[in-house]
């Protein structure tokens, strides 16, 4: 058996001129949680929703767990998926929405309550799904997904509404599954959150790929920065000038000055700025975080 | 196919749903099995556009579900508002791309949707009928109407022939309800249209043009539910109904099962 939970060859969707995907290509290996990030309508849903079979695909192939993508009835019943938000029916119940699908799905329905005590709606399961707030609805979403015990878990925005306890929790909850041998495939436009769970992390801008790899590689690629503070805030430019002077790039934000340099070069900074007279208050070597790579990256800032 | 009809079920039997359902069906068979026999002497008549339901017809085996063939048009109304909401709402709560995860069958949610639609019409046919004739039953003798036909062999065999004639024609209705839900993918466009078609279009058109009677889907119908009528035969009614039926249902199957869910 194959070793990826999800590989992509060539895949392309276009809607009339416009290219949604454009002939992207990569593999998520079985196991890991893997962020998908990307901008508003840079082709995240659309590349899930191709995934899951909802919609057809104009180019290239795409394998789940070792099936194609054009026989979904093959892989679907290993996988859970919430995309584009939950959706529900607003007259019924938490347990009679969850209810349908467990029984669509041919799922036991005892696990209809375990799972909505695992996502902390174990109170509230007989309450109409119209009277949720969005974080209960997200946990309902999540609750559906996790029915068929998938080996394979698509979430898109799974964080959206919750509160801080609540993305504690999913954070929690995506980390287990994956320690019990579950993928998941998760996108978030809150990347400090992707940061912390994934190992594997695919990067879309306007429907292509621009990074798809183990975090650990793509942090390595980005340029570690030097914080540098002075006491007086006149220093901050001879500070720029003698890091430009060693040919390192600098730039002055929010009242320091960031150095794009390797981090044993901190102490040399540290030594020309007491030979030139300035007090530092701070020096500080940082590593990009995700959100600053994907900026970079992705030169949206 | 059976998880999707148990799965159907489940959001059909919701009170609301229900008990609105039926008694929609309960009050529409009240009324018009009622009008039959209050207004029997009514010089605008007691039945379907002025039409007059004479003692005699009514007097015969086949008299005990003449109000139930009458009331078939409305339980067929009804059907295709539950069908095309039930239909539609998938598109308009985004609740499709759930049934699809679950059941990439596409053809399996669509005709397990449509059994257990069927299943739900069965009990609201059922109802309305026990209703309408134990309502005639109980106005004959006020109306004069003689009952002693009714429940000879004739009679239950008149009562089983109507309980299969209106139930294709429900159907009927409720499939192209389904089929309107299908193509516009939006309750209220879809009911709005099939209702306004059905009860303003065509009578218009009819009304204009008598001979198109022959020929329009909801006369067809309709007419499947009387068992026939002067100016349209069963046969007619059911072949051209059937037809509309058919290559409506096969257009919205195959949009279905190729189009792209992107909501």
């Amino acid at each position: 058996m194959s070793n990826t939970a999800i590989s992509v060859s060539d895949l392309s969707k276009k809607y009339d001129d416009r290219l949604a995907v454009s002939h992207i290509n990569f593999e998520v290996p079985l196991g890991t949680v893997c962020g998908f990030v990307g901008p508003n309508g840079s082709g995240k849903t659309t590349t899930m929703r191709m995934l899951l079979g909802l919609i057809t695909p104009t180019t290239g192939q795409g394998h789940i767990l070792g099936e194609p993508i054009e026989h979904p009835e093959k892989y679907l019943s290993s996988v859970g998926a919430m995309i584009e938000g939950p959706a529900f029916y607003p007259a019924l119940s938490g347990y009679e929405n969850l209810m349908v699908l467990a029984k669509l799905g041919g799922f036991p329905t005892e696990r209809v309550q375990q799972l909505l005590e695992k996502v902390g709606l174990g109170d509230r399961g007989k309450s109409k799904y119209k009277t949720y707030s969005l974080g209960m609805k997200q946990r309902l979403g999540i609750a559906a997904a996790l029915l068929p015990e998938p080996k394979l878990l698509m979430l898109d925005e799974p964080t959206n509404g919750l509160d801080p306890e609540g993305i504690q929790e999913v954070r929690a909850l995506l980390r287990d599954l994956a320690n019990e041998g579950t993928t998941v495939f998760v996108s978030s436009h809150l990347l400090s959150e992707l940061e912390i769970i994934s190992d594997y992390i695919v990067m879309l801008r306007k429907g292509e790929i621009v990074f798809a790899g183990p975090i650990g590689d793509l942090m390595a690629q980005q340029q570690p920065t030097i914080i540098a503070k002075s006491l007086q805030h006149s220093d901050l430019q001879k500070i720029v000038e003698i890091a430009e002077a060693a040919g390192h790039h600098a730039v002055i934000r929010n009242d320091s000055v960031h150095v794009l340099a390797e981090m044993d070069w901190a102490p040399v900074l540290n030594k020309a700025a007491f030979d030139a007279g300035i007090t530092l208050a701070q020096l500080a070597p940082q590593l990009p975080n995700l959100e600053e790579t994907f900026f970079e990256m992705t030169g949206d800032k | 196919m059976f998880n999707v009809v148990n799965a159907e079920l489940r959001k059909l039997r919701r009170p609301t749903l229900f008990l609105g359902t039926m008694g929609s069906a309960l009050f529409f068979t009240g009324l018009i099995t009622s009008f039959v026999y209050l207004m029997i002497d009514s010089p605008q008549g007691n039945g379907d556009r002025g039409r007059t339901i004479s003692r005699e017809v009514l007097g015969l085996a086949s008299g005990s579900v003449n109000s139930f063939a009458s009331v078939g048009g409305f339980l067929g109304i009804i059907a295709l508002c539950v069908f095309a909401a039930q239909t539609a709402q998938e598109y308009t709560y985004g609740t499709l791309r759930n049934l699809l995860i679950r059941e990439p069958g596409r053809l399996k949610i669509l005709i397990g949707k449509l059994i257990s639609m069927m299943l739900f019409a069965l009990v609201m046919i059922t109802i309305a009928a026990v209703v309408s004739i134990a309502l005639s039953y109980f106005l004959a003798p006020g109306a004069e109407v003689n009952t002693e036909l009714w429940f000879t062999s004739d009679g239950l065999n008149a009562i089983f022939t109507t309980f299969i004639n209106v139930s294709i024609s429900v159907f009927a209705f409720g499939i192209v309800g389904m089929i309107l839900g299908l193509l516009l993918r939006s309750p209220i466009s879809a009911i709005s249209f099939g209702v306004l078609w059905l009860l303003i279009v065509e009578n218009l058109l009819i009304a204009v043009k008598n001979s198109l009677q022959n020929w329009l889907p909801g006369a067809q119908l309709s007419t499947i539910a009387t068992g026939g009528a002067i100016d349209v035969s069963y046969k007619h009614a059911l072949g051209v109904g059937g037809m509309y039926v058919a290559i409506g249902a096969l257009i919205a199957s195959i949009l279905f099962v190729r189009r792209d869910v992107a909501n």
